[in-house]
């Protein structure tokens, strides 16, 4: 058959893979290319992956939809720049998966809301947002601080995690090259064997959702938001050094 | 259409349904040639911008951005960030904006107050540095929601101390407040009695006899409240307690309380579980010119 302008006229099926392919040229020419361009990721210290308490709450995260609201990706633009500080890294994101950029705002930027507010303060603002803002749209999540958290397959998501390249530990090796690279404590929490435990010790570490007798959903997912963005001292580099890798 | 001059239309020489058949007219004249100005355009945003891959880089383009780092003048090719950086640094506005900073950061918290022009600014950025970072707890003007955590900062009553180098300290470093729980210590009985002291010192009604017991608790080992509320009961701001001697309440909801019997309520409930609140440091987050500008807001606010 002659490829014609007719025989793909009249031939749907034909039609659509041809179309399939001409679109995808356009997304492969732009996103193939970053996974070799050397500088997509930024060289810098202290990005690391999420500890088992923080990942889990990461998952309640996802689970609640925040992210159909709140964005985690600060735009290198004056007013962005000015209201929540620091553009966004791409090696801020690069153990996300799938990362929570978004782009719909209905809520702010939350990229670097860690510790911004104090534990109580989320705890508070995530049960009855209008406690402490009065002005917020955003929906009450009551739930969250009733709802112990359900911890029985942290090593099962961080195996997951593993697979698609988040430097979980799971044999001796792994967990020195996590020594090395992240310092002891932190290779610790980030060995999968040992998963259960630090979760636990993490929740008592600190008081995430006022009251330390429970460990609730809130424990994980306030943890996790006080660790958005603060992986990075941006005070160690040159104001220009991340231009250098754009 | 185009048989108004007589010529004959061209069909595609297909033919559905027995006579339905397909025109194949020219393009438009002005929609042939925005295509083509779009073929040139992307041409010329090859040439400026960064635009192609090509093995582990990309074609950089000629546009250049100049800005500042490490003390140096650098230039290199056109990229977001550099411009951003750019702008941040010698943009218009930044330079308005620079001018006023500057003045602001080498001047006196007096003589910031005393120049109208200076004040003026000081008030409009100072509004919108605390609505993003600081209006979530205490409420957009320095009102928070509720009687609860947070601090109304809009009265003349200061945990932390309400003079300048104070609040500026507060915002530098944040605070941690903390008074014990007194339930397990004291039991129900004794709490009431201190709780009946406590709402006496700020002119309540209270059970005379309980408020004297209790004061025996408030002043002596037993309680050691004065430790940090002082004897008089005025608070200590180097330990951010208290002043129980006012109107003013900062955990318990005593203005709120319709009853006596609420107030009293009220007012054990925080002996009984006592107070931890935190207030994050800004050192990091916010610049030193930044935090004078809310130094002096919230300074402003509480008078």
């Amino acid at each position: 058959m002659k490829l014609s302008h007719e025989s793909i006229e009249i031939n749907a099926g034909l039609m659509i893979v041809l179309t399939l392919i001409a679109i995808s040229i356009g997304g492969l020419v732009e996103i193939v290319p970053l996974y070799y361009i050397k500088d997509t990721v930024e060289k810098v210290d202290g990005v690391r992956p999420y500890t088992p308490l923080e990942q889990r709450g990461r998952d309640i995260y996802i689970r609640e939809g925040c992210y159909t609201c709140h964005s985690q990706m600060i735009r290198p633009f004056r007013d962005e720049d000015m209201r929540y500080g620091h553009y966004s890294l791409a090696a801020e994101s690069k153990y996300d998966h799938p990362f929570q950029w978004g782009s719909k705002r209905t809520g702010p930027d939350l990229a670097r809301v860690g510790r911004k507010y104090s534990n109580a303060w989320h705890a508070q603002h995530l049960n009855r947002p209008r406690d402490v803002v009065p002005e917020s749209i955003m929906p009450n999540y009551p739930w969250l601080l009733r709802n112990e958290l359900d911890f029985a397959d942290i090593a099962d998501r961080m195996r997951a995690l593993k697979r698609v390249g988040v430097p979980y530990s799971e044999n001796e090796e792994e967990y020195l090259t996590n020594v090395d690279r992240f310092g002891a404590d932190m290779a610790a929490q980030l060995d999968i064997h040992r998963a259960e435990q630090s979760l636990v010790a993490q929740a008592q570490s600190e008081d995430w959702d006022g009251d330390r007798s429970r460990l609730t959903e809130m424990d994980a997912l306030v943890a996790y938001l006080q660790v958005l963005g603060t992986m990075v001292d941006f005070g160690k580099y040159d104001e220009g050094y991340f231009a250098e890798f754009r | 259409m185009a048989d108004e001059k007589g010529k004959s239309v061209q069909t595609t020489g297909h033919a559905w349904d027995g006579d339905l058949q397909e025109f194949n007219n020219p393009l438009p004249r002005w929609w042939l040639w925005s295509f083509y100005g779009t073929v040139v355009f992307a041409i010329i945003y090859w040439l400026i911008y960064p635009a192609w891959p090509i093995a582990d880089s990309y074609t950089k383009g000629f546009g250049t951005v100049s800005y500042q780092s490490g003390g140096k003048e650098v230039t290199r090719h056109w990229n977001t960030r550099a411009e951003l950086l750019q702008d941040l640094q010698s943009g218009s506005e930044t330079l308005k904006q620079q001018a006023y900073l500057q003045k602001v950061a080498a001047a006196s918290y007096d003589d910031i107050a005393n120049d109208p022009e200076m004040s003026a600014f000081t008030q409009s950025m100072a509004k919108v540095l605390f609505a993003d970072n600081c209006a979530a707890c205490h409420g957009i003007g320095g009102s928070p929601a509720r009687i609860g955590q947070y601090p109304n900062l809009r009265d003349d009553a200061w945990l932390w101390g309400g003079d300048i180098a104070q609040i500026e300290q507060t915002i530098e470093q944040g605070r941690n407040g903390f008074m014990p729980a007194f339930g397990e210590v004291l039991g129900d009985a004794k709490i009431e009695q201190v709780a009946s002291y406590v709402l006496g010192l700020s002119g309540h009604q209270v059970d005379a006899a309980k408020a004297e017991a209790g004061r025996a608790i408030f002043q002596g080992q037993e309680g050691g409240c004065f430790y940090c509320h002082t004897t008089s009961g005025k608070g200590l701001p180097s330990q951010g307690a208290a002043n129980l001697t006012d109107a003013i309440w900062t955990v318990a909801d005593v203005p709120g309380a319709a009853t006596d019997a609420d107030r009293l309520k009220a007012v054990e409930a925080v002996i009984r579980e006592g107070i931890q609140r935190q207030m994050p440091g800004w050192k990091g987050r916010l610049s030193t010119t930044e935090i004078k500008l809310l130094t002096a807001y919230v300074h402003s606010l509480g008078s």
